[in-house]
């Protein structure tokens, strides 16, 4: 009986022991803003150091989500007030070119800036990609110049297209989302630019992209329901719905229409052309 | 007949039917049991039975062939006629309805097939070595075992159910020439009045078979086996339990009709029961049931040459369920009450592998992990007069559906981006059965209602390939409840040595589920060339006619026959598929010292009313003549049993309406089969 008693006590003991440390979990921590990111380059300097991160471990062709955080040594803190800007350069053996990119914005989290680039191809050994950063560190204006290497996707999906339209035009088209594709009906997303010269990629408005998935591996089905990429002002991005009715590799068949809808690049998949000229691979 | 259906409004047809059945003089499609059999039948009135028992009851003259397969029993009953995919797992038909409008129960268990395109019809889960009878109704007669359309089909297992008895066994073994099938069986069985114990077990393996001309049917081959235990023990006098464990699997099933084969088939089906002769005094024979089982169905296409791609198409199903009932006696009412409930996980899968093996792997939920639950009471009141009787009979169910699994989800809103997870349905059913006789002269007549939920693969398939009409099904959540409204009617004049019977009935079908081709889809299955989606039509008209004879020209010799018509359509007037042309059957059987004999001829017409949308061709006319001899010896006190005889005599080459993808049957073929039972 009394062994029992000693029991039961050593119960209730343990009880609010483990209450009490529960209690301590609860105070709230404070959010990490670069969670879940890679963090893919981290330049340091004297006073500061200037850190890259991705969703991916590494600079792609494609769409690439970046985040920069700028830490002031002196104060161990990350700097909430750079004004950060930004320009991808390409070097190539004769020329160079820019990338389309957006603007690098603070609204989520104060000390992290956020933005993208559409890296058309990727750096070899005589041809390099490097990104300028001009921000503000101490109400002092800097500017930095990193190389960066961008390499073609491990799984070797097209995820980008540049192409002359039949307007003359040359563009860039970008796969965005789904990042995780799902049997179900996917938010289909791509940015879509005009290439005006070699520095200028200015956002394409009001086109229209028609979409069709298809399985080559399976008769080249398509799937229902799919709605066509139509711009979005808010977020100057082309949004649509993408239909995947099966895991596997999808072949997203696209037509890059103006706004008098006349076709400016891609084909109708039929049963004598299995495929677009214009398109993005999946596979999941 | 299409003419004869169109002069009715598409309301009041009910009464209209039967003046027409009347004057077609042809009457209700089945023999209906005119007197209610004593035994465990209670008050279920069942429209005909078919004894099964291979070795046990050894009643050599409704038998001709002993240890043929459950689906050729089936297939002897006037009222089932069986869809052919290959040599094994043929699906019941009733009154021209397929799976989803009967309900197929396993001595009174709801069991679900795992198959999705329909390869194992739950008659493929036991055998005949498990089984003492199958108890058909048709239409709402069929509502004591579930919720259905055209019928209900109850396969009772065999119990020695405390008769003393002591030990008793048997060995029997069958050979067939055509396919080489060889069949080897064995029970023992020990009895007594305060305990019993069945156990029984079957292997069946079969060669492909050769049709008409020799011409073999590659991918015919079959191997199966069965184990089943059945036992009792006695509580007290009038209380008992029971257990029964059935076990049964099938390898390398060869579907020649389809493009593929099934590697597995597996059944695991158990109950335990508790019987009580009455309950609070005024009812009697209480039964109450609790049961689980299990489905296991793997296809395969790697033995076949040329697949465009390899596929693995594995289902599972689960069901766990219970039922009690009772019966109720109180001057001339006779109630049965019932209340059952089940819940079934149906999920399948499919995997294909590209050609291109640096892609990842195809994969899709074509069930999606479907739960069911279904809740329903039955009650009926058999109502005895003078000459007559009237059986009123109701069905309450409460229905629902979800699924289960996100994946699935999220797969079938591709098609349907509203869709429910839930759908919940209230089943009613209700009939009324009049039984009258005046002089030599039986006439029954009855009306009834009864309500279907979608099933699994109506409501919830994903592009599930039906290789008979070459199309993609997918199903519809939002389908809504199929209903049905009918009327029989049949007149039997019976003599001692003569009984006639002609009997009709008549089927509107509202809400009738069938896929509807959608242009706007995109094939999945390579080669296919559509898609259908499953689809509520307005209503279709079904209507079964036939006529019966029997007749003793001695005491050993008997004569039966009987002739058929069939006719099914569609609100539009076109022809639905999987309807019989005209058939018929005639028997001439011979029964003395011991010694069984039988000629026998069945046929079909030409099939005039086929509808190419469906796949359906024109089947021919044929007529096959079949013989069977048998002989029982006596051995001491044991038994010993030969029956021989030879199907398709003249080796014909022909297919039925009924053979998916037009296989050809199987030719001639001499089978032997012998059974040994020790007392």
């Amino acid at each position: 009986m009394k062994t029992l008693k000693y029991i039961f006590a050593i119960l209730i003991l343990s009880v609010s022991f483990v209450s009490c440390s529960d209690d301590n979990d609860e105070t709230p921590m404070e959010p990490n803003p670069v969670e879940g990111l890679n963090k893919i380059y981290e330049f340091p300097s004297a006073d500061h150091s200037v850190e890259i991160y991705s969703e991916k471990t590494a600079l792609e062709v494609g769409y690439n989500e970046i985040s920069i955080r700028i830490k002031d040594m002196a104060s161990d803190k990350y700097v909430t007030n750079a004004a950060a800007t930004w320009m991808p350069m390409m070097h190539m053996e004769t020329m160079e070119h820019s990338a389309p990119h957006s603007m690098l914005s603070n609204t989520e989290s104060n000390s992290v800036y956020k933005g993208y680039i559409v890296f058309q191809m990727p750096g070899n050994d005589t041809e390099y990609w490097d990104v300028t950063l001009n921000y503000n560190l101490n109400g002092q204006a800097m500017t930095e110049t990193h190389r960066v290497s961008v390499t073609q996707p491990a799984d070797g999906l097209n995820k980008v297209q540049v192409f002359m339209g039949s307007d003359d035009n040359r563009y860039v088209l970008a796969y965005v989302n789904p990042k995780t594709p799902q049997v179900a009906i996917n938010d289909f997303q791509a940015v879509l630019y005009k290439m005006e010269n070699m520095m200028s990629f200015p956002v394409v408005e009001n086109y229209k992209i028609t979409v069709d998935p298809r399985m080559p591996g399976m008769g080249n089905h398509s799937s229902p329901n799919n709605e066509d990429l139509t711009f979005n002002p808010t977020t100057k991005m082309y949004n649509g719905k993408l239909s995947l009715t099966m895991t596997g590799y999808w072949k997203v068949n696209l037509k890059l229409l103006n706004q008098s809808g006349e076709v400016l690049k891609g084909e109708d998949v039929t049963e004598s052309n299995p495929e677009s000229s214009l398109y993005f691979e999946l596979e999941f | 007949m299409k003419a004869f259906i169109s002069v009715f409004p598409s309301r009041g047809i009910l009464m209209g039917c039967l003046w027409c059945a009347l004057f077609c003089g042809t009457f209700m499609s089945q023999l209906y049991a005119q007197e209610t059999p004593a035994d465990s039948l209670k008050l279920i009135h069942l429209n005909e039975v078919i004894v099964i028992s291979a070795g046990k009851q050894l009643d050599h003259q409704k038998q001709r062939k002993p240890l043929s397969t459950l689906d050729e029993f089936l297939e002897s009953s006037l009222s089932i006629n069986m869809v052919k995919r290959g040599a094994y797992a043929w699906e019941p038909t009733m009154n021209d309805m397929a799976s989803e409008r009967l309900a197929v129960t396993i001595d009174g268990m709801q069991v679900f097939g795992a198959c999705t395109d329909k390869m194992d019809p739950i008659t493929s889960y036991v055998d005949v070595s498990n089984l003492s009878e199958a108890q058909i109704g048709s239409s709402q007669q069929g509502a004591a075992f579930g919720n259905t359309i055209g019928g209900g089909i109850n396969l009772k297992l065999d119990k020695s159910n405390f008769k003393p008895t002591g030990w008793n066994g048997s060995v029997e073994s069958a050979f067939e020439s055509n396919n080489l099938m060889r069949v080897f069986g064995g029970e023992l069985n020990y009895s007594d009045e305060k305990f019993y114990l069945n156990t029984d077990g079957i292997y069946r393996k079969a060669d492909n078979y050769k049709a008409g001309g020799d011409r073999e049917v590659f991918f015919s081959q079959f191997e199966k086996y069965n184990f089943s235990v059945n036992s009792g023990y006695k509580l007290a006098a009038d209380k008992s339990i029971s257990a029964t464990l059935i076990y049964d699997e099938a390898n390398d099933v060869g579907y020649p009709a389809l493009t593929m084969d099934v590697s597995l088939a597996r059944a695991v089906i158990s109950s335990v029961s508790f019987n009580q002769d009455t309950l609070l005094g005024n009812f009697t024979n209480w039964e109450s049931k609790l049961y689980y089982n299990n489905i296991k169905h793997v296809m395969d296409d790697t033995k076949r040459p040329d697949v465009p791609i390899h596929m693995d198409m594995p289902g599972w199903s689960e069901t766990a369920g219970f039922y009690t009932q009772a019966n109720f006696n109180k001057e001339k009412n006779h109630f049965f009450l019932k209340l059952d409930g089940f819940y079934n996980k149906s999920y399948a899968e499919m995997t294909m592998y590209p050609a291109d093996s640096n892609e990842p792997l195809m994969f899709m939920l074509t069930w999606p992990d479907v739960r069911t639950k279904d809740v329903g009471f039955y009650a009926e009141d058999h109502i005895a007069f003078e000459k007559a009787s009237l059986k009123l009979s109701t069905r309450l169910a409460y229905h629902s559906n979800t699924v289960a699994d996100d994946f699935g989800l999220n797969s079938l809103k591709i098609f349907y981006p509203e869709m429910d997870r839930t759908n919940t349905r209230f089943l009613k059913s209700f009939s009324a059965q009049y039984h009258k006789m005046v002089n030599d002269f039986h006439f029954n007549g009855g009306v009834s209602y009864g309500e279907r939920a979608p099933s699994v693969s109506e409501g919830y398939g994903f592009y599930l390939f039906n290789s008979f009409d070459n199309h993609d099904y997918i199903g519809d959540p939002d389908l809504n409840t199929e209903s049905s409204a009918d009327a029989n009617i049949s007149v039997t004049y019976k003599k001692p040595t003569f009984e006639i019977t002609a009997a009709a009935n008549y089927f509107h079908i509202f809400n009738y589920i069938i896929g509807v081709v959608d242009n706007s889809l995109s094939t999945m299955t390579i080669g296919a060339d559509g898609v259908k989606i499953y689809t509520n039509l307005e209503y279709a008209q079904l209507f079964n006619a036939t006529l019966t004879g029997k007749y003793s020209i001695s005491n050993a010799f008997k004569l039966t026959g009987n002739i058929s018509y069939h006719r099914g359509i569609d609100d539009e007037g076109e022809n639905l598929p999987l309807i019989s042309p005209i058939s018929y059957r005639s028997a001439l059987d011979f029964y003395k010292n011991q010694f069984s004999a039988s000629l026998s001829v069945d046929g079909a017409g030409e099939q005039t009313n086929f509808n190419p949308t469906y796949g359906e061709t024109k089947s021919a006319a044929y007529a096959t003549l079949s013989a069977s001899f048998g002989k029982r010896f006596f051995i001491n006190e044991n038994d010993l049993f030969v029956k021989a005889g030879i199907e398709n005599i003249l080796d014909t080459y022909y297919s039925t309406y009924t053979d998916w993808n037009n296989i050809p049957r199987m030719g001639r073929n001499f089978y032997l089969t012998i059974s040994y039972s020790i007392n």
